[in-house]
């Protein structure tokens, strides 16, 4: 019963997609954009700050930026 | 210190969230807005069984696959400069602006991925009322996703139901009804989505102009303007009521903001409202802001100088009382890590009274002087007007596409064409202008009074988000130049029937 869910879904999905006429250039342009927005900006460009410090040094490097930066 | 952080890498970080910003918002109103058209155009394609809605759906149906498919997951960019370009932020922000945003990547996913795949996919797999259930719960996806990414916005401008913890420096949800609903998010969530419906309105009402002046897909294009200039008509009126509400709001919760939109400087009671120029309207910045006529706005000078009374009955502190009050936070969250790492209760105790105090004032420690207080009026002052006046012009552009549906001279009115098909910038114009009042207007705050940008900002170079900055401006022009080529050659080959 499950799995002739799941293959129904499935079989929907292939038959749309093998169906599309201009949806396949979007889908190129779709493909493109996650490649580059997550390969290439997210790993080479985007790395999160503070990535590599565990919980506490993250917590005690912003606590010395915001009070380190406070105007005295 | 201050003096560390180079003042033009925080700029070039704005920038760079500026223009992530107004990309994504370029292709996020027509997704809203199209998908409340194309559905209701299916719903009388239900009613009724004409397959001419059917027709006219799917041909909508098909720029809105467009729409979304470039502008897909053009967001989540600003999601990566939270972390990396804002990384005190982020960390600061702690679990009030995650948690919204997550419920909206979730939602996002599996709402639009399942219900655009059934409305893409499902003309002849799925039966007629559950096709339209999952046009209809499309747009609802990226309805329930865009309030989510509005109460996060929101809780910037308008902080609460939360507690800020020394210990995990973080600020952490005391509240979640009072974050989901806060009075700003309900009020934004309505004038955004409602405004997004114009910008959908004008582009279904431009792009059937140009069928009639090209004299191709009468059928089509006429009864398409009807329903989009309906669905413009009331989105419209509420979003001129929401606004007038949001303006309410931002006096009672940013009054610089409203301040700098009026250009006002010194306040008094029986403000008039400035149309442009010399031209005013007695009375009316007072009533706007005070529900009274004979209300006390107060200017930029009055904010920065303090003394007035506040609506809540208290006098208003000056800009330099509150930056003394904020220092003062800041140093005794120095005094309270300085007391745990020596394990001294009583010192953390007295340290965290003190903070509690002043917590209210923590972002104004990092001000230096009261002029970076001041959002930029000039920005403001034409931002704000050019929202409000294209708001007006909506109202009666719709009204008079409507009049002449009415009288079915819709398709002779040649000159009206054009109007149509040049008011589909203007939506986009207007939709940005509200973008510029609500950001530029609550500047130099990243989270109001917490939080300015000099301090939330990550320690980069400027040469780095200089690098980004341009990678971004080719990425998504890239995208902008691939969607408007796309649409223009699927508008120019129509409806797939008619070929």
């Amino acid at each position: 019963m499950i799995k002739r869910f799941f293959m129904s879904v499935f079989e929907f999905y292939r038959d749309g997609f093998r169906a599309m006429t201009w949806g396949r250039t979007l889908w190129v342009i779709i493909l493109i954009k996650l490649f580059v927005m997550f390969v290439i900006l997210r790993i080479f460009f985007f790395t999160p700050y503070l990535d590599g410090k565990s919980e506490a040094e993250k917590r005690d490097y912003v606590g010395s930026e915001l009070t380190g930066r406070g105007i005295r | 210190m201050l003096e560390s952080i180079d003042v033009s890498m925080i700029d070039w970080s704005r920038a760079q969230f500026a223009l992530t910003a107004v990309y994504h918002w370029l292709f996020v109103p027509l997704t809203l807005g199209l998908a409340v058209i194309m559905a209701l155009m299916e719903t009388l394609y239900v009613i009724n069984g004409n397959e001419f809605w059917k027709r006219t759906a799917k041909f909508w149906m098909k720029l809105f696959g467009i729409n979304f498919a470039i502008g897909v997951a053009t967001g989540l960019i600003l999601e990566f400069q939270f972390g990396t370009n804002w990384s005190n932020y982020s960390w600061f922000v702690g679990d009030i602006f995650g948690a919204p945003l997550a419920i909206e990547g979730i939602l996002a996913f599996f709402m639009e991925a399942t219900f655009v795949a059934v409305m893409f996919f499902g003309w002849n797999k799925v039966g007629k009322r559950f096709h339209l259930a999952s046009t209809w719960l499309t747009g609802l996806g990226a309805t329930i996703s865009a309030w989510w990414i509005l109460v996060a916005n929101s809780w910037m401008q308008y902080p609460v139901g939360m507690e800020f913890n020394p210990e995990t420096m973080r600020n952490e949800m005391v509240d979640f009804m009072a974050v989901a609903f806060s009075p700003v998010a309900v009020m934004k969530f309505f004038h955004t989505v409602l405004s997004s419906w114009i910008v959908g309105a004008s582009f279904v009402v431009g792009v059937s102009a140009w069928y009639l002046i090209r004299k191709r897909e009468r059928e089509l294009a006429l009864a398409s303007m009807k329903v989009a200039a309906a669905v413009g008509m009331f989105a419209a009126l509420v979003t001129a009521g929401t606004g007038d509400q949001s303006a309410y709001q931002v006096a009672q919760v940013q009054p610089m903001k409203l301040a700098a939109m009026e250009g006002l400087y010194d306040g008094g009671t029986e403000e008039p409202l400035t149309v442009v120029g010399p031209v005013k309207i007695p009375s009316m910045l007072s009533f706007l802001a005070t529900r009274d006529f004979t209300g006390y706005v107060p200017g930029i000078n009055d904010l920065l100088g303090g003394g007035f009374k506040q609506p809540d009955g208290t006098v208003a502190l000056s800009a330099e009382e509150k930056m003394e009050n904020g220092r003062k936070a800041i140093a005794a969250l120095a005094d309270f890590r300085k007391a745990k790492e020596d394990n001294d209760e009583s010192a953390m105790g007295i340290a965290r009274g003190i903070l509690d105090k002043n917590m209210p004032y923590f972002g104004y420690g990092y001000i230096d002087e009261p002029a970076r207080l001041v959002p930029h009026v000039g920005t403001m002052f034409w931002a704000f007007r050019v929202m409000v006046g294209l708001g007006m012009y909506f109202i009666l552009f719709f009204a008079v596409i409507l009049f002449f549906a009415w009288k079915r001279r819709l398709s002779e009115i040649s000159w009206l064409h054009w109007i149509a098909l040049w008011t589909i910038p203007l939506a986009y114009i207007a939709s940005h202008a509200g973008w510029i009042v609500a950001e530029v207007g609550r500047q130099p705050w990243t989270i109001q009074d917490m939080l300015p940008v000099n301090a939330a900002v990550s320690r980069l170079t400027t040469g780095t988000v200089q690098t980004t900055f341009f990678i971004f401006l080719v990425m998504f022009t890239v995208l902008l130049v691939a969607e408007i080529g796309i649409m223009v050659k699927a508008i120019r080959k129509g409806p797939e029937e008619s070929r």
